[in-house]
């Protein structure tokens, strides 16, 4: 799986306009597989928009998408996913009222016949929900356990652990530590750590340097629609990194002419 | 995928539950405590009435039965997120369908009965679709159709006959292939066979002298029975099940997750029209006549069924098994208090009860399982 050399994806200069507002001028981010790729900007900076593009929702204006070493032309989201290119969403697609199983297999149910009929496999989904979660080190009061039980970060685990069973090469996970606690990101960081040495490429978009530094190996900076810039890890202080992120001298500016009501 | 699943042991973010409360939580709770109190009442109060001897079960299991066809229909519908309150008027539109094809129009009794049930699910299909295509609620959507199918079933027999009842359904129905699927009674030889050998009292006197005083068990009975097996097996043993729940617990998320969700709740409504007309068919075989006030009402018992039976009137959360436990309570208690001797009419103070004591506790329930405060 450590295929170094070609990237799992490749986004090139990659542009989308929506009528006259440009939401992206230019961004270029590759991924390889077992790296985690940390996507940092602010608010507005085209992150939404970039990784709507890399996960099929919508088409770029202009601009290449190489997916292992191959153009690749997403028709809608589904083709995507079956690419292998999960994204886990802030809406994370969970019904609390449900079982950890039933949401692990929701929409890829198993089945087992029996006679010319299909039934839902429970005893498979089951086994194979603990065995998922207990890898990425939940251990879960039984299958049946409803997610509404759960905190935020097991909630992230569940999806996260579930994209990963069902076949994603790439993972994008859209602010997944935004709404948590500390304890809980660290619970999420660490699967994303675990993720990574499984060999899926992480795409990891966040406005959190912090949180970027702990899990990233490269990062790229997101202004305005445009990559600022991608710096291995080690290569980079947090500090420069927010510097990046806030747009420097540009946002100082701005903030002044609006007196100070940003 | 190298790393072993590392062994946590005693995770304290698990709190530990006694297997009592893990027992409690089952959507089945209340109707299980239901039931044992209501028949617990009864054979105390009604044990000398012959509310338990075998026409006494004939009587109460067959009123049950009715309320059981209608709440599974119901049930599936309503963990899938949507109500249908037109399933009162539906019963009375199929039934004067079946009247007015068969007696006055003089079809056939078998084409009568599918041509009713197409028109059914047609009009069940239709609700659904209006429901997910305007996104409207379907309380208010179903309440629409309420109308008009109510109203159409006093204007066409009117229209056709000057009245509001047809009979002569049984002399239509006789020796048709389909009917007696409906109407008719099985195992009747072994009954006859209990007769016989003092298992259950025969009648002593007239036309039907050495008769047992039950000769089958009727066909409706049978429909609850298949209809109840069917869909426990679907919703908890099968991927539409899976979608089912997902449907009514979170459509959007459903969706995002490659559920049918639109399709899931049209195919529920069409299978609560379905439950709807195998109602009006057995009764209108069963009584010969149709009448345009049947099944009023019918719409909310089927409602108050499925929520004593556990399930959430927000979707996503029930049980079959369930419902058909609420509707079982229903039938005891309706013909129990008529056995008892108690005035009828506090029938229906005992269900505004027992109803605010389901839904506080089904509340109660759904806190546990989501952890919500």
């Amino acid at each position: 799986m450590e295929s170094h050399l070609t990237p799992l994806i490749q986004m090139k200069d990659i542009e989308k306009h929506f009528g006259s507002v440009i939401a992206l001028a230019g961004v270029s981010v590759d991924v390889f597989a077992g790296e985690c790729h940390c996507l940092l900007g602010d608010n507005g900076a085209g992150k939404s928009t970039f990784i709507k593009t890399m996960s099929g929702v919508y088409k770029p204006t202009s601009g290449e998408i190489m997916f292992e070493g191959r153009p690749m032309n997403f028709a809608d989201p589904r083709d995507a996913i079956s690419a292998g290119i999960a994204t886990v969403h802030q809406h994370l697609a969970m019904i609390p009222l449900m079982s950890v199983s039933r949401n692990f297999f929701m929409g890829n149910e198993p089945l087992r016949k029996i006679g010319p009929m299909k039934f839902f496999d429970h005893e498979f989904a089951n086994r194979v929900t603990m065995e998922e979660m207990r890898r990425m080190g939940i251990n879960l009061r039984g299958p049946d356990q409803a997610v509404g039980t759960l905190s935020g970060g097991e909630r992230q685990t569940v999806a996260i652990a579930r994209a990963v069973y069902f076949g994603a090469k790439v993972l994008i996970l859209d602010e997944p530590t935004s709404a948590l606690g500390v304890r809980q990101t660290a619970n999420v960081l660490s699967t994303i750590d675990k993720v990574r040495k499984q060999g899926i490429g992480v795409v990891f978009i966040t406005h959190n340097v912090r949180h970027a530094m702990a899990v990233g190996d490269r990062f790229t900076v997101l202004n305005r629609g445009k990559t600022v810039g991608t710096a291995r890890r080690g290569e980079i202080t947090p500090e420069e990194l927010q510097d990046l992120m806030a747009g420097g001298q540009e946002l100082v500016a701005l903030e002044s002419s609006l007196g100070g009501t940003v | 995928m190298t790393e072993t699943p590392a062994l946590h042991q005693n995770d304290e973010r698990i709190k530990s539950r006694s297997r009592f409360r893990e027992a409690l939580i089952v959507p089945e709770l209340g109707g299980i405590c239901g039931t044992i109190l209501v028949f617990t009442f009864f054979l105390l109060t009604a044990h000398e009435s012959g509310m338990f001897n075998a026409a006494g079960v004939l009587n109460w299991s067959v009123v049950s039965a009715q309320f059981m066809i209608i709440a599974v229909g119901a049930c599936l519908l309503m963990i899938a997120g949507e109500f249908d309150l037109s399933v009162g008027s539906m019963i009375g539109f199929a039934g004067m369908m079946i009247a007015i094809f068969s007696v006055n129009m003089g079809w056939p009794m078998w084409i009568a009965i599918l041509v009713a049930f197409v028109l059914c699910l047609a009009t069940g299909a239709l609700n659904g679709w209006i429901c997910v295509r305007t996104g409207l609620p379907s309380f208010i959507v179903t309440l629409a159709s309420l109308f008009i199918l109510r109203g159409l079933t006093i204007f066409l027999p009117q229209t056709l006959e000057n009245k509001t009842i047809i009979g002569g359904i049984r002399e239509a129905a006789e020796g048709d292939w389909l009917a007696p699927v409906f109407g008719g009674k099985v195992l009747t030889g072994l009954f006859q066979w209990f007769g016989e050998i003092g298992l259950i009292a025969t009648f002593e006197r007239g036309v039907n002298k050495g008769m047992p005083v039950v000769d089958g068990i009727p066909m409706l009975i049978v429909w609850a029975l298949a209809l109840i097996v069917f869909g426990h097996v679907l919703l908890t043993k099968t991927r539409f099940g899976n979608w089912i729940f997902a449907s009514g617990g979170d459509a959007e998320s459903a969706r995002n997750s490659g559920v049918p969700v639109d399709r899931v709740k049209i195919m529920m409504f069409m299978f609560t029209a379905f439950c709807a007309t195998v109602f009006a068919t057995c009764q209108v075989i069963e009584f010969g006549s149709a009448g345009a006030d049947r099944g009023l009402l019918k719409e909310f018992e089927a409602i108050i069924a499925v929520v004593i039976g556990g399930a959430l009137l927000t979707g996503g959360y029930g049980s079959v098994l369930g419902a058909a436990l609420g509707a079982l309570i229903f039938g005891v208690v309706q013909q129990g208090l008529f056995f008892a001797g108690v005035e009828s009419s506090l029938f229906r103070v005992f269900l505004g009860i027992i109803l605010l004591f389901a839904v506080v506790l089904n509340t109660y329930i759904r806190r546990i399982i989501t952890g919500e405060k």
